[in-house]
């Protein structure tokens, strides 16, 4: 019955979602951010290379460093979700696996962010 | 999932090779895609070699001289030769432009490869159906809609200024190069609008005589219409008349940006 249908009627479908803007503003000011970030990261991970457990642990534990962790976890595992959800609308067709997937991306980098901020809290407060 | 694979039916065989006549010296070979919907056969590639000492310079010419003097069931869409009605829009030596335009000489050494406009269903060998392309154009609504009554004695004025905004989209020709060389558009043509209809929606949204651009950004904020674009600026790159869909794209995300904040 799909031949019966117009083609102005298939093009305009669902209509629009009146939505995007929000997630293409924060995918950028994430990436701003990790860009700075990643120059501290960078430089605190060559200087872990040469240190033992316990000289990490305390470079780490540094408030300044710590609170530049946290941050870097946190917008690292936000942008990677609304990374994760473009490519996922990008080549998953079916509706219900395209939000099945959606949904487990959005758990596990919540759970990955949690679960690094939650080392870092215990890494800085000497647990 | 998006498709990596041809389905059986439309794997491209070797086809027929029509030589050139005795005596041809100044031949070059054209490879060209056909396929014709009734005879249930799979799509071919047609070898032709074509003396280019008694035809004109440009891939067109070569294609009305196959089906002139060579092969009539060669099918294809043409009309102005002059790169203004969009009828001819192919693949050609990999990059989709106009047949009218394109120089055989400008191609690159070896065979000149002919394809339809990628991505596309195929209605007879080098012929896309574009009628969801067109469609997509009618949903973006392309043309002036103001409540203001126009002036009763003359014509709806803009300044020299904004006119000048309207350079380097009014040009476009919706010949559907630079949505059919898209990759987002390939995997999503049924929900995203496209480089062409999204410079075409943008055309009228940048018109200072346009008094709807709130309701247009309103319809092409949309994870799919628009923000499928990822500026990968294949448009920009094929378009036949130079000019750059991604910029008309960029300056529309700007402006959702703009009145979000």
């Amino acid at each position: 019955m799909n031949e019966l249908r117009t083609p102005l009627k298939k093009a305009l479908g669902l209509g629009s979602a009146r939505q995007g803007a929000h997630h293409f503003i924060v995918q950028r000011l994430t990436a701003l951010a990790l860009a700075l970030l990643a120059l501290w990261f960078l430089w605190i991970a060559l200087n872990v290379l040469h240190l033992d457990y316990a000289g990490a642990r305390a470079l780490i534990a540094y408030p300044l460093n710590a609170l530049l962790m946290l941050t870097f976890i946190i917008m690292a595992f936000w942008h990677a979700q609304l990374g994760l959800q473009v490519i996922i609308e990008d080549y998953v067709k079916p509706a219900g696996s395209r939000l099945s997937l959606q949904i487990a991306v959005k758990f596990l980098c919540f759970l990955g962010a949690a679960m690094g901020a939650l080392a870092v809290i215990r890494i800085a407060l000497g647990h | 999932m998006a498709e990596f694979t041809l389905p059986k039916n439309s794997q491209v065989q070797q086809g027929k090779k029509y030589p050139a006549k005795a005596g041809a010296k100044n031949i070059r070979t054209f490879r060209i895609y056909r396929w014709n919907p009734d005879n249930g056969e799979n799509p071919r590639v047609d070898t032709y070699e074509v003396d280019l000492s008694t035809c004109g310079p440009m891939v067109l010419d070569a294609l009305i001289k196959i089906k002139n003097e060579i092969d009539s069931t060669l099918t294809f869409r043409r009309s102005c030769r002059e790169g203004i009605c969009g009828s001819c829009a192919m693949n050609i030596d990999g990059t989709n432009t106009l047949a009218c335009t394109k120089a055989i000489a400008d191609c690159s050494p070896g065979d000149v490869k002919i394809n339809p406009l990628p991505h596309m269903q195929v209605i007879k060998d080098l012929i896309p159906d574009l009628t969801h392309f067109y469609a997509q154009l009618a949903s973006v609504k392309p043309w002036l809609r103001a409540e203001t009554p126009a002036p009763p004695d003359k014509e709806r004025l803009q300044s020299k200024a904004d006119r000048a905004k309207l350079d380097g989209l009014y040009e476009c020709i919706l010949c559907a190069c630079c949505s059919t060389s898209c990759p987002s558009y390939w995997w999503n043509s049924e929900r995203y609008l496209g480089p062409a209809i999204l410079l075409q929606a943008y055309r009228w949204i940048v018109d200072s005589r346009d008094e709807d651009t709130g309701a247009r950004l309103d319809e092409l904020e949309d994870p799919f219409k628009l923000y499928r674009c990822h500026t990968i600026m294949n448009c920009a790159r094929t378009c036949p008349k130079g000019l750059n869909p991604t910029k008309a794209i960029t300056e529309i995300k700007k402006l959702i940006v703009e009145r979000a904040s």
